[in-house]
């Protein structure tokens, strides 16, 4: 096929409209006149007995047309994705600083900051616990323990010439997406609303706003055209923001507009769930692991969320691309009185393949190997060597030729051996280098959740509307399937309009999320092109006069294979289709086969595939302030057979840079009182454009077709966070310059010029 | 005048009924219909609110100036061209800047795209953007969460300093200043914009509340983030003296408090290189192109990167009121937490440097902050010694973040006077700093993280000036702002 855009480079699909201001974004839509805007009244403590609420001074504000508390929800007061623990405005306590105690409805954001402060709230305070660790030690969690175990691991250990125990915290992340959550909630006729959302998973905003007031499903239809960036936090939080806009249509009469100011986001959403884990390890002599035991925990936050599954997928994730031959995985959700903490890029596994790493280096140092050697020597392989924890198989993993081709074209020998004789010269400065390697499990751990719907209209000027359930959100998912639209139908991308989300045209459908979202829709709106192209084909067939197997789609042009004979224009056999009277609309259903997991056992298949990746990371040090730099970054990908490569680098930069700034400036600092005190750009610091390294050179996986999953390609949007984890290792290396021979390296994440500094100090 | 009257990607506006707290940002979201332009922070650190402004009095001539509209009060445009990202494509055609960014994928979500497009329109009508670092500068006040920067860097890149020859060109070639002298009452408040001191007496006697504010890179955060309402404000961007930026033959220098602080730098790199270095990691460009030498004075912030290589450089702040003027040592400038020693009704005209005096001068500015670019100072410092045959006769070790004000630090440097100028003095002056300051303690770095550092620095000062006098220009992307590259 010689004119398919599939494999091929493309800009994304909405690129002119994002640089010339004319694509738009919740908040940015016209509104009817009248439209009212709705805030938040968020507790200000982090855990209190309300013992009184009473908002009718804040009523009474000029400018106010409700405000609405717990007892005006006329359906159910509940948010909670999964477990049902989760009120929208708050009952009888409040959990954290933040949390949303009362909506406020009025004709300008002023009226309402005034309303807020009119509304009384009593409160007496109960006993908060604000940190994760505080957590642990008293026992507060929620939710069942997730195990893994093989073999003996205690004799393992016991019998390990190089042992190693330790505690190991990773921080949370803001998402810190450009566009802050906003609903436009309109009123429909006879009750209906139709709510325009910032969210990864418009079904579940229409089923919560369903349940919130009381109503069927089909009452509530919500459209989703783009996020300004999700990265998690919009997979489950957008739901509330919706609901309270839909409340306020309930009470008002009027269309109701919620957005978030920057502080009010950062304070009134939950973040990546920081994790504290505690482990041992055992090594032999030449850096074989041997046994590994971890507990660990993930702060949930005050409620439930989507924590399970993301400490499930931690547990996952805790061998990274290793075979561990003896092993104890522990691992629960903590409760604290901080905001809920929620998806966000990697799900829990960055934080357990923080873990792994940790120890990697330690074994490395303690060793005095090469920490890129000894995670080669750890990687998966042939069987026996083949089996995950959860005894998922590894088939034909990809880590020892990703490592090997990668450690070439990076020339990591001769800039190793560069950096030990800089480092030997150079006082003030110095440098490290590191290799990270990375594994990565593709699907919902939830199985349910892998199957998707599209929805495929082709009018008879033969111009197509393409539907299906994922969300756009910059990850460039309406780009790729508007290439496999086009590739199915034979027309240019350009003949090809990628709707908004919405949830009445595709029901019932899942978040994008788990970087799934290609795979899944890609397989539906394929199919349904197919099922189309196959109806075309008999008409178009009829005209050719050939069978309809001869019939070729390329380009926009139609035509019977080997190119001889008349060339028909798609547009032409629309029409002809139309007149033919053939259904020119179908729908694609796709679900992922044979995935399974049995929690209890703590075994089973949960992932359809994985995917690998590796990088390169140089950092250097500044040795009298803690400042670092990363200098240079090569980083080979394994996305199979990319349907839009261009679309794949960005993935691939986009997320190395974001867990650049997870690992090294992104630092959430809350209180004494639990309040967050790092609540916007100004003092919460994501890496700015020199962080990202002058020298970033990004290389696909060649001839890597992943079978079974649309056109051989591979999931891509997480993956690539956990490289990252590199500069880790490579600031270890670079601080270990400073410190006497063989002394450890206590490195903290994130590894700001403070943490630096304190590790270069030893202090 | 009591209308506000500018013009919006080139046509005609005016404003007759505004709050002049509106901000230009809520003004072109809101009643202008002009969605574009997006808000990410209202405080100046996203840039996705950014939008181009002409200077038509900038140094060197005319320019187009990216500037955070979050942080630009409606009043302040009036006289002014001001272009968003929904003027710059030619119909279907996009602005170079545009294409650019299309074409790198530089792109993905979007949301700060009409920010980063705004900024690099501005790098394509520079002049001066003859070094490297000075694109990361231009473009590190737009902060992008999804695209790792790479692209973007690389579409500013391909764009900057192209000048294409078309309207933009053509309207910045023809930009010539607009008289801007404003007396504004709108929904309540009062803002004046006088371009004389006797308007400036004026007002100062009319509204003797109102609040001063120059580029409202400060003021605009009480607005937008504290959600004060200041009814009266005087704003002093139009004051011509304010504006004197003057190199004299002996080394002296005479900065006007109005001076933008981009201005300031490109004139530093010929005129004081430790200025220079000290603006190299200040805001971002949108901050420079509206913040002021006096804005940043006058603030009198703990953490304001002037005050400490001010310091060090002996520099003398110029007060004037409607009584005359007079001059201040600007060690005597700070005198409590955000308090300075002018009168109430006096206003910072400028700040001289002295002649360098003749011999062995060394002199670095240092900024330290959790990121580098656009970010606070966990510590500052200031570093300035005079030598005699090795030895120290003058010190000036000034710092900022270590104690309520800006200040010197009189023991590091008396233990530093007199003795040769060593590793080893360096060391023990900077064991004074322990008894000079009792560092702030926040989330910018802890009390133990400043006093370090700042001790470190002092060591560092000597290790890079080690050669011979002058601070060396920073190379592009430094590791850290002490520079001992070797040694
Ligand atoms: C995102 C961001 C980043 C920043 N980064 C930095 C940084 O890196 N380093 C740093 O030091 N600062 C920084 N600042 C602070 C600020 O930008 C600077 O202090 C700037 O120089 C202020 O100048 P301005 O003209 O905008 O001040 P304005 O806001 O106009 O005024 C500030 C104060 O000074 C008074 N004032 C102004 N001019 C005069 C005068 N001539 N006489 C008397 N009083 C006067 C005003 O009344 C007001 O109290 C940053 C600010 C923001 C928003
Ligand atoms: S909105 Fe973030 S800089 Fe203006
Ligand atoms: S493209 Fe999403 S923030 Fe830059």
């Amino acid at each position: 096929m010689s004119r398919t855009p599939l494999h091929r480079p493309s800009p994304h699909e909405s690129a002119l409209g994002h640089v010339t201001g004319r694509a738009r974004y919740v908040d940015d839509l016209d509104a009817p006149p009248g439209t009212l805007v709705a805030q938040v009244v968020p507790s200000p403590v982090a855990h209190a007995r309300i013992t009184r609420l009473d908002v009718t001074a804040a009523r009474a504000v000029p400018g106010v047309h409700a405000v609405l508390t717990a007892a005006d929800i006329p359906g159910v007061n509940d948010i909670a994705p999964v477990a049902h623990d989760e009120p929208l405005l708050a009952e009888g306590e409040v959990h954290c600083v933040g949390q949303a105690v009362a909506v406020v409805v009025a004709e300008s954001y002023a009226a309402c900051r005034a309303a807020a402060k009119a509304v009384v709230l009593e409160l007496e305070p109960l006993p908060a616990i604000l940190d994760l660790e505080a957590a642990v030690a008293a026992g507060s969690v929620q939710g069942d323990l997730h195990e893994m175990r093989r073999g003996d691991v205690d004799a393992a250990l016991a019998s390990a010439p190089v042992r190693l125990s330790g505690t190991y915290r990773t921080p949370g992340q803001d998402h810190f997406y450009l566009e802050t959550h906003a609903a436009l909630a309109l009123p429909e006729e006879d009750g209906a609303l139709f709510i325009h959302s910032s969210s990864q998973h418009p079904s579940e905003v229409q089923a919560k706003v369903a349940e919130v007031l009381g109503l069927p499903r089909r009452m509530v239809r919500v459209q989703v055209t783009r996020m300004g960036g999700g990265f998690g936090g919009k997979e489950t939080q957008g739901a509330h923001f919706a609901a309270l806009a839909a409340l306020g249509v309930r009470a008002t009469g009027r269309p109701v507009r919620i957005w978030l100011n920057r502080d009010q986001d950062m304070t009134q959403t939950g973040k990546r769930h920081p994790f504290y884990s505690e482990y041992e390890a055992g090594f032999d002599e030449a850096g074989h692991i041997l046994g590994f035991k971890v507990k660990t925990w993930a702060d949930g936050g005050w409620s439930m969320d989507l924590s399970k599954a993301i400490l499930d997928r931690c547990l996952f994730h805790l061998d990274n691309a290793y075979y561990i031959p003896s092993l104890y995985f522990f691992g629960q959700v903590a409760r604290t009185n901080t905001p809920s903490n929620t998806a966000f890029r990697g799900f829990g596994g960055p934080q357990g393949m923080a873990v792994v790493e940790e120890v990697m280096n330690r074994a490395a140092e303690r060793l005095g190997l090469d920490p890129a050697e000894v995670r080669r020597r750890n990687y998966y392989g042939d069987a026996p060597r083949d089996r995950t924890p959860y005894d998922q198989v590894v088939e034909a993993s990809r880590s020892a030729r990703i490592h090997a081709e990668l450690l070439e074209t990076s020339d990591y020998e001769v800039r190793r051996a560069e950096i030990e004789a800089f480092n030997a010269s150079s006082r003030v400065m110095k440098r490290g280098i590191a290799l990270q390697p990375v594994k990565f499990g593709i699907s919902f751990t939830h199985s349910v959740l892998n199957q998707a719907g599209a929805l495929v209209l082709i009018y008879a000027d033969g111009s197509v509307q393409v539907n299906h359930g994922g969300t756009e959100m910059g990850q460039g998912l309406h780009t790729k399937m508007r290439t496999v639209a086009a590739h199915a139908l034979g027309v240019l991308p350009e003949a090809i309009r990628v709707m908004a989300t919405a949830t009445d045209k595709v029901p019932n459908t899942s978040a994008t999320a788990a970087s799934s979202g290609a795979d899944l829709n890609g397989a539906a709106v394929k199919q349904a092109c197919e099922t189309l192209r196959g109806r075309l084909a008999e008409v178009a067939g009829t005209t050719l006069g050939v069978p309809p197997a001869e019939v070729v789609f390329e380009g926009g042009e139609v035509f019977a294979r080997g190119g001889a004979g008349r060339k028909l224009a798609f547009g032409e056999v629309t029409q002809a289709a139309y007149l033919a009277q053939v259904s020119l609309s179908a729908t694609g259903f796709y679900r992922t086969p044979d995935i399974r997991y049995d929690a209890k056992a703590g075994k089973g298949k949960p992932f359809h595939y994985y995917a690998y990746g590796a990088a390169v990371v140089e950092v250097e040090v500044n040795g009298l302030t803690g400042e670092h730099r990363v200098r240079r970054v090569d980083i080979l990908h394994d996305v199979g057979d990319s349907l839009v490569p261009t679309i794949d680098r960005g993935q691939i930069e986009g997320a190395f840079i974001q867990g650049l700034g997870w690992l090294t400036c992104e630092e959430l600092v809350t209180d004494a009182q639990g309040r967050l005190r790092t609540h916007s750009p100004d003092t919460y610091k994501i890496p700015a454009l020199g962080e990202a390294p002058p020298d970033f050179r990004v290389a696909l996986l060649t001839g890597a077709t992943q079978h079974d999953v649309v056109h051989g390609s591979k999931a891509v949007g997480e993956p690539p966070f956990m490289l990252a984890l590199g500069v880790v290792t490579a600031l270890r290396h670079a601080v270990a310059a400073f410190l006497p021979a063989g002394a450890e390296v206590g490195l903290k994440v994130p590894a700001t010029p403070e943490a630096v500094l304190r590790a270069v100090m030893g202090a | 005048m009591n209308r506000i009257a500018f013009t919006l990607n080139g046509q005609p506006r005016e404003v007759v009924d505004a709050s002049p707290n509106l901000t230009l940002l809520q003004w072109l979201r809101g009643p202008a219909g002009l969605p574009g332009t997006k808000e990410g922070c209202a405080e100046g650190d996203c840039g996705a609110c950014t939008v181009v402004l002409v200077e038509p009095e900038a140094l060197g001539g005319p320019a187009y100036r990216a500037v955070n509209a979050c942080l630009v009060l409606l009043p302040m445009v009036h006289g002014r061209a001001v272009y968003t990202v929904e003027g710059l494509a030619d119909g279907d055609r996009p602005h170079p800047a545009q294409a650019a960014l299309i074409e790198q994928l530089g792109s993905q979500c979007g949301y700060c795209t009409p920010g980063v497009v705004m900024s690099m329109f501005e790098a394509c009508y520079r002049t001066d953007l003859d070094e490297d670092w000075k694109l990361d500068d231009q473009m590190c006040g737009n902060l992008c969460r999804c695209t790792g920067y790479r692209p973007i860097r690389d579409a500013a890149r391909q764009v900057a300093g192209t000048r294409p020859a078309d309207a933009f060109s053509a309207a910045l070639a023809e930009a010539r200043p607009e008289p801007r002298a404003l007396s504004y009452e709108g929904a309540g408040g009062r803002f004046f914009m006088p371009e004389d001191w006797a308007g400036l007496w004026a007002a100062r006697a009319a509204a003797p509340d109102a609040v001063l504010v120059n580029g409202g890179t400060d003021v605009c955060l009480r607005i937008t983030k504290g959600f004060e309402v200041l009814p009266a404000l005087i704003s002093l961007e139009a004051l011509a003296p304010l504006r004197a930026l003057e190199a004299h033959p002996d080394g002296s220098l005479f900065i006007g408090a109005g001076v933008h602080l981009s201005d300031l730098e490109a004139f530093a790199r010929d005129h004081s290189p430790a200025v220079e270095r000290m603006l190299r990691f200040f805001g971002a460009r949108q901050i420079k192109n509206r913040g002021t030498v006096g804005g940043n004075l006058c603030n009198a912030s703990p953490i304001g990167d002037l005050a400490p290589i001010f310091l060090a450089l002996g520099a003398v702040a110029h007060a004037r009121g409607p009584g005359g003027a007079r001059t201040i040592p600007l060690d005597a400038f700070f005198t409590a937490y955000r308090q300075t020693a002018l009168a109430p009704d006096e206003i910072l005209e400028a700040v001289s440097v002295p002649a360098p005096p003749a011999g062995d001068v060394r002199v670095v500015a240092y900024k330290v902050s959790k990121r580098q670019e656009l970010d606070i100072s966990a510590v500052s410092a200031g570093l300035w010694v005079r030598l005699e045959d090795g030895v120290v006769a003058e010190a000036r070790f000034a710092f900022g973040g270590m104690a309520a004000t800006p200040a010197r630090a009189a023991r590091a440097e008396a233990l530093a006077l007199g003795k040769p100028w060593t590793e080893a003095t360096a060391r023990a002056a900077a064991a004074g700093l322990d008894l000079d300051f009792a560092p702030l303690d926040d989330h910018r770095g802890s009390a133990w993280y400043r006093g370090t550092v700042a001790k470190n620095l002092l060591v560092g000062f000597f290790l890079e000036t080690e050669g011979g006098s002058g601070a060396p220009r920073l190379p592009y992307r430094p590791t850290g702002t002490v520079q001992v590259v070797a040694s």
